[in-house]
This record gives C-alpha cells, structure tokens and sequence, in this order.
C-alpha cells in the first residue's frame, strides 16, 4: 500500500470544481471517506496525472455523473439491523395507522431495498392502500435500479433471516419470483413508491410527511451539514411525526433535539412541538 | 532494541487491529496496563455484528481506563480506549475524528483494519504506532506497511505465540516490524508508549 495519490489539496480542488462547475456541493462531506473514493476512481479511469483528471471533470459534464456516482457510497440491504424494522412495527405503524393517509420520505434510499422492505412492512400491517414511500437519492443511476425491484438472488438467504428477525411471519420468497439469478418484487410493491432525485444538501422540503427515514447518509456529512439537513426533516415532519436515523446516527446533540424524543433503544425519534 | 525505539518515538495513538485469535491477547493486557493512559488506544476487531455491545462490557470489566464504542464524529482523546463499531469501517479524519463508512466489505471484512490503519497513517504519521494480532486473513497487512513507510511505529505478535499465526505470519513475509511480541509483551509494550 502506498500514500494516497491524491492529496488533501488535491480533493479540495476538485471539490471547488464541482461546486463553481456544476454547483454540485460536496465541501461539508467528511473527508477521509470522500477523498479514499476519488483515490479510487482516479486509479480505476487509469489517468496519467491529477491534472489530467482535473481537467476531464471540468470539462466533461458525462463524467461528472460518473464522479458522483463512484464517490457516493451506496451499499445497501434490505430489513438491515432487523431490530429497527420490529421496532417500526411495532412502535411507529400501529400510530400512523390512524392517519387517513401517510407519507414517508425515504432520504438517501440507494437503490431501493430499504423502500422494498417498508412496503412489506406496510402491507403486513394492512396501511399499504393508504401509503405513498418517496424514495429519493441524490443519484440517479441508484433510483433507476431501485425502480425496477430486482435484486441479486444470492442475497435473498441473508434478507429472508433478517425479514424473519424483524417479525415478519410469512414466507420471504412469497415477495419475489427468482429468475436466474435475479429476484424480482412483486410489483405490487412499487405501485406506492414514488422515486426521484433529492439533493440534501441543496434541495428544499417538498412535502409535509409522517416518517422520515435517513439511515446511513449522514455519517457522510460533518456536523454542521448534519445540522442544516435535520433542520429540514424537522420542516418536513408532521407534528408527531418520526425520525429514523442509522443505527450509528444520533439527533442527540443536533439544534433540533429539544423539539424531538427518542423512542425506544432504536434510532427512532418522534417529534413532540 | 525495543527499548531503544520506544524511548525515541513519541507516540499520540496506538491502533491494534485483530482477528480471529486476537480477543484473548486484548483482554490479557488491559488488567495490566497503567492508568492513566498517555495516549489514546483503537481497537479494530473482526466480529460477528451481533457481539456488539457485549464486546464493550468485556473490555470495561477488565479495566480502569474508559473504553468507548468509537462515535461518529468524536473527536480522539489520550486516555481512552475506543473500539471500532461492528459492521461499519471506522476512518479517521485530519482534524482527528472519527468517521464511518459503510461501503464494501474490504479483505471480507468490516470494520476493515487496513482501512483504519490506512487513513490514520495519513493523520498521524511518527506519531502512530500499529500492533496487529493473531487472524486468519490478510487484512492489516497492508496498512502497517504503509505506517512503516510514513515513519510510524510498527508491532506484531509473534506467530508463534497467536493463536492464527496467519496474519500475523503474513506481516513478517511483507515487513520487518519495529517489534515482534508475544502475549506476555504486549501490556508492557503499550504501557511504555508515550
Ligand atoms: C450508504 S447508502 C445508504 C442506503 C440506505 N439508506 C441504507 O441505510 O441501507 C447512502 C446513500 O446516500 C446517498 N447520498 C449521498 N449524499 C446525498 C445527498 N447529498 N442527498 C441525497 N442522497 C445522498 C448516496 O447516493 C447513497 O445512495
């Protein structure tokens, strides 16, 4: 292993760049995770030097896409950290059941698996008429793949145990048709599922909803980006509405905390003013 | 020689990085380390994720030192012991906090110790010093060979004396370690660290 061949200062350069090129902005996103991506992608397009490389992403607006494709991360699971879908279930469905309707925001949703597993979630509690799930990312090649439901069959044995943890009492398999080596949901599913891109660090509230889910987006922000982005959850969320961070996530010391109580030992906040 | 190389290093964090085979040498050392401790200690282990929080209270009972499950963001403090999260890579930033990652599985592992060795070599240069233990992969290695080349200071337990001598083995095919440990050495070595 050697140094990183791009420096601090290079990253920040390039970061400038996005920002006065494109007005994509990328500078309050924590770095070491940041810069071991452009390390990365640097090294796979084979550039002969950062200047070169500099050159093409301010000049080629096609590999810009390419750029905030690979330097996002995007790995993804469906029912990850069983114990937060039970407490969904368990906690927060049986309150938003009383709802006429109900609006959840999935916000950094990759590509789609935790979108999946909520509209099992709410087909098993009978809410699934009633719901619409927007699932937005700041991607677009993530969202095109979330729309189409298919998944890597070899993950279904891992996704059936983790769905089985959760609560859930039917047969996994009942949810997809396996084809080769693909699994595709049922389509059932994506008739509620409202997908489109959502930058959160420049895009406004669009829409008034019962639950938030924001899980494994923020520890890729620093903390007053953290703060700016809860803010507007906070401007997005019903009055007793739910905050779902990752399981590493905490609205603890955010501005926003005093108006919110945490509920349960998952990551799940309810608003209460 | 040891000798010589701890007094001339001044050190601000120790990351020991661990496989299968690793947890007993930990907990071996911690009853026997002084408090307070002059530097801050990472531990990156490979775990099944749902040991999570028990890892925590074992380390906790067998020392005086606070020893923390590492937060996001957290800024690294001597005197503490953190421990990498279960199932997120755990990164250190310039400014000398924490950050998680949940990319890939790297060396099929996450946490990945070479990832954390990696960045904080970047960080911490001389004033890092490395100890991976006993492991049945190769993951660790190439991230003190980069602490080596940065001018950090560089331990691995003797082969013969882990548990899996494989990743500790593997070290010594790709380096020359400042130090080869045993078990037995591994409290002193750490608490001559300053
Ligand atoms: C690690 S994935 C998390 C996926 C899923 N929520 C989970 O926990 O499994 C992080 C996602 O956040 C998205 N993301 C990163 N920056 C974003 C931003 N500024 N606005 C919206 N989404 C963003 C990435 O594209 C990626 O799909």
């Amino acid at each position: 292993m050697q140094e990183s061949l791009i420096t601090d200062e290079n990253v920040e350069l390039l970061l400038a760049d996005l920002l006065e090129v494109y007005g994509y902005d990328f500078t309050d996103y924590s770095r070491a995770s940041l810069k071991r991506r452009i390390n990365r992608l640097y090294s796979l397009d084979k550039f002969p030097s950062f200047a070169e490389f500099r050159y093409h992403l301010r000049s080629d607006a096609t590999y810009l896409k390419r750029f905030v494709e690979q330097i996002t991360v995007n790995v993804t699971e469906m029912f990850r950290d069983p114990g937060f879908y039970k407490a969904l279930r368990e906690e927060v469905l049986p309150n938003l059941g009383t709802y006429p309707f109900i609006r959840i925001w999935l916000a950094g949703c990759s590509t789609g698996e935790e979108a999946y597993s909520m509209a099992i979630l709410l087909q098993e509690a009978n809410l699934f008429h009633k719901s619409l799930l927007y699932a937005t990312d700041i991607n677009p090649s993530v969202l095109e793949k979330a729309g189409k439901g298919i998944f890597p069959l070899s993950q279904m044995k891992q996704y059936s145990e983790n769905y089985i943890l959760s609560g859930g009492k039917k047969d996994f398999s009942s949810y997809y048709s396996a084809n080769y080596d693909l699994a595709k949901f049922d389509e059932v599913l994506k008739t509620k599922m409202i997908f489109s891109t959502h930058n959160l660090v420049s895009d406004h509230s669009f829409n008034e909803f019962q639950l938030i889910l924001c899980r494994n987006v923020l520890i890729y922000f620093d903390k007053d980006l953290q703060a700016k982005v809860f803010k507007l959850f906070d401007e997005s969320l019903d009055n007793l509405g739910f905050l779902a961070l990752g399981s590493k996530e905490t609205l603890q010391f955010s501005p926003i905390a005093s108006k919110f109580k945490k509920s349960g030992s998952e990551k799940i906040w309810r608003k209460i003013s | 020689m040891a000798q010589d190389i701890l007094n001339k290093k001044a050190t601000e964090v120790l990351i020991i990085g661990g496989s299968a085979g690793s947890l007993e040498v930990i907990l071996h050392a911690l009853p026997l380390l002084s408090n307070p401790l002059k530097i801050a200690i990472i531990i990156v282990l490979h775990r099944k994720s749902s040991s999570e929080s028990i890892l925590t209270e074992l380390l906790c009972i067998k020392t005086s030192i606070p020893v923390k499950e590492a937060d996001e963001k957290e800024f690294i403090k001597s005197g503490t012991i953190y421990l990498a999260p279960a199932d997120y890579h755990l990164l250190i930033e310039k400014d000398r906090t924490f950050s998680l990652d949940y990319s890939e599985k790297i060396n099929f592992s996450r946490p990945c110790i070479d990832l954390t060795f990696q960045t904080a070599a970047e960080v911490y240069r001389e004033s890092l010093a490395a100890l991976l233990l006993s492991g049945a992969n190769a993951d660790g290695v190439e991230g003190l060979e980069l602490i080596q080349l940065t001018g950090g200071l560089t331990a691995v337990q003797n082969p013969e004396d882990a548990k899996i001598s494989y990743m500790p083995q593997h070290a010594l095919d790709k380096l020359k370690p400042d130090l080869i440990l045993n078990k037995d050495e591994v409290a002193d070595f750490i608490n001559r660290l300053h």
